[in-house]
């Protein structure tokens, strides 16, 4: 297959799969939730505070995301198995590559979409006072790179099962599992030698580092590993419709 | 056009096809008869490239379809037994989807949708969404999406399970008319559709095939189309 030919068809894909989310309310409802719980609890502590900056909002935002994300992802392939759709997809002159990157994608581009309503929090704070723009740029960074990670994380666990409800729970569990992981306070109870690895394998660990605007390349390259490696997973299960 | 050889599934220790061999001429209209379970589906689903075979091999038109699947798919137009349709989108959404992503010049898109749905009857629906639609046009619009590409061979698995007469009747005047050049497999519990669309009937008990022949043949053999699946399969 010729290499725009490949990408034209994902680009095909990623677009129907996309509008998905917009043709149901779920998308509306999904980014109204997001943007007033996020500026909610951030507004509320914000004034008293009294500092110009961001930062308790992107310590927030890996929690919040982590109901978010696996909710994006839930149906993205339970959805196909149930309905009967898996079988189109699947037999049409496509590769499972295609299908998953095409479906990781539009995941990422919906979370994009509903971080760049959030852009009016740095534009009101930037009015108010002296915002440093390091560690702003660098929150926006991470929570992307984060984010993708919990989707690459839930789009594999919904293509293991039918059921929507159990992909999001397991999904959860498991971004939830990924993102404590390498936390100060699990670290602290694990024995010294498995600490450091768990700080390295830690969602959460990375995302500290770049949200304060150290942007490293260790850790990009860490994310970018964290998301091929479940992309990679899930075309293995696809490719032997290995799911319940 | 079609051959298989000494197709064998296994799922888990499950035996759902034993070692089935036959092929298809081109322009040959086949039907699969068989009891619920017998491995009708799985055939099919094997010939479509959704399953891989546990052993044995399916020739698309002297393609492997294991091995060079994509231009075997290319090939080939699939209704699964549960018509496969985005719920969420609307007919015509769906039909331009399905041109796309079947890589159809975006010149000749346009018309082909048109076309397509013309065959189809289409033409009321076309603004609905899916989920809105009545199970004869549900079953039309999966046929739409089958044809789509204009493929040599065209697999359906029950398409006109869930229909009154007047749609069974209108789904198989449709099949009908696409077999005159197209090579068709299409499974069935309906024999008086056996008689009226097919060149040739298999039938399949336990994932072995133990009858084929022209409807006619099979009629005189056992004295009527019914007589002859009951015989065969009971």
């Amino acid at each position: 297959m010729k290499k725009s030919q490949y990408l034209k068809t994902i680009y095909i894909l990623f677009k129907k799969e996309l509008m998905g989310y917009f043709n149901s309310p779920i998308a509306y409802v999904f980014i109204g939730v997001f943007l007033v719980a996020g500026n909610w609890l951030f507004f509320n502590t914000f004034f008293l505070a009294a500092s110009a900056s961001m930062r308790s909002y992107f310590a927030l935002l890996p929690w919040i995301f982590l109901f978010l994300s696996p909710a994006i992802t839930m149906r993205l392939w339970a959805e196909e198995k149930k309905s009967g759709t898996i079988e189109l997809l699947l037999t049409l002159p496509i590769t499972d590559w295609q299908v998953v990157l095409a479906k990781f994608f539009s995941a990422l581009a919906f979370l994009s979409i509903s971080l760049l309503l959030t852009l009016t929090m740095p534009f009101s704070i930037a009015y108010l006072g002296n915002l440093d723009l390091g560690p702003v740029v660098g929150g926006y960074l991470g929570t992307l790179f984060l984010g993708g990670s919990y989707l690459a994380l839930g789009l594999f666990i919904s293509s293991l099962t039918k059921n929507q409800i159990i992909a999001f729970i397991i999904g959860l569990t498991a971004c939830f599992a990924a993102f404590i992981i390498g936390a100060d306070f699990v670290l602290a109870g694990a024995p010294g030698s498995l600490a450091p690895i768990m700080k390295f394998i830690g969602l959460g660990s990375h995302f500290n580092n770049i949200a304060r605007g150290i942007i490293d390349t260790k850790d990009i390259i860490y994310y970018i590993s964290f998301i091929f490696l479940f992309l990679w997973l899930n075309v293995r299960v696809i490719e032997n419709r290995a799911w319940k | 056009m079609i051959e298989i050889k000494n197709l064998t599934k296994k799922f888990d220790q499950n035996l759902a096809l034993d070692d089935i061999s036959f092929s298809v001429e081109k322009g040959e209209i086949l039907g699969f008869l068989g009891p619920n379970g017998a491995g009708k589906s799985t055939t099919m689903k094997i010939i479509a490239s959704f399953w891989l075979p546990t052993s044995g091999q399916v020739l698309i038109d002297g393609l492997d379809a294991s091995e060079d699947s994509l231009s075997a798919r290319k090939k080939i137009g699939y209704l699964p037994e549960t018509v496969p349709l985005y719920e969420d989108m609307r007919v015509f959404e769906y039909l331009k989807f399905i041109a796309e992503i079947r890589g159809l010049d975006k010149s000749k898109t346009k018309n082909r949708v048109k076309e397509v749905v013309s065959i189809c009857g289409l033409n009321k629906v076309l603004r609905q969404p899916i989920e809105e639609l009545s199970k004869g046009f549900r079953q039309r619009v999966g046929l739409a999406q089958a044809i789509m590409h204009s493929p040599d061979i065209l697999i359906l698995d029950e398409p006109t399970t869930g229909l009154d007469p007047n749609q069974i009747a209108e789904i198989r005047d449709l099949i009908k008319t696409i077999g005159r050049e197209k090579t068709v497999i299409f499974s069935t519990h309906i024999l008086s559709e056996v008689s009226a669309t097919c060149d040739r009937v298999i039938i399949i008990n336990c994932g072995k095939i133990v009858g084929q022949g022209s409807p006619a043949e099979l009629a005189d053999k056992y004295g009527g189309l019914e007589q002859a699946f009951r015989e065969l399969t009971v």
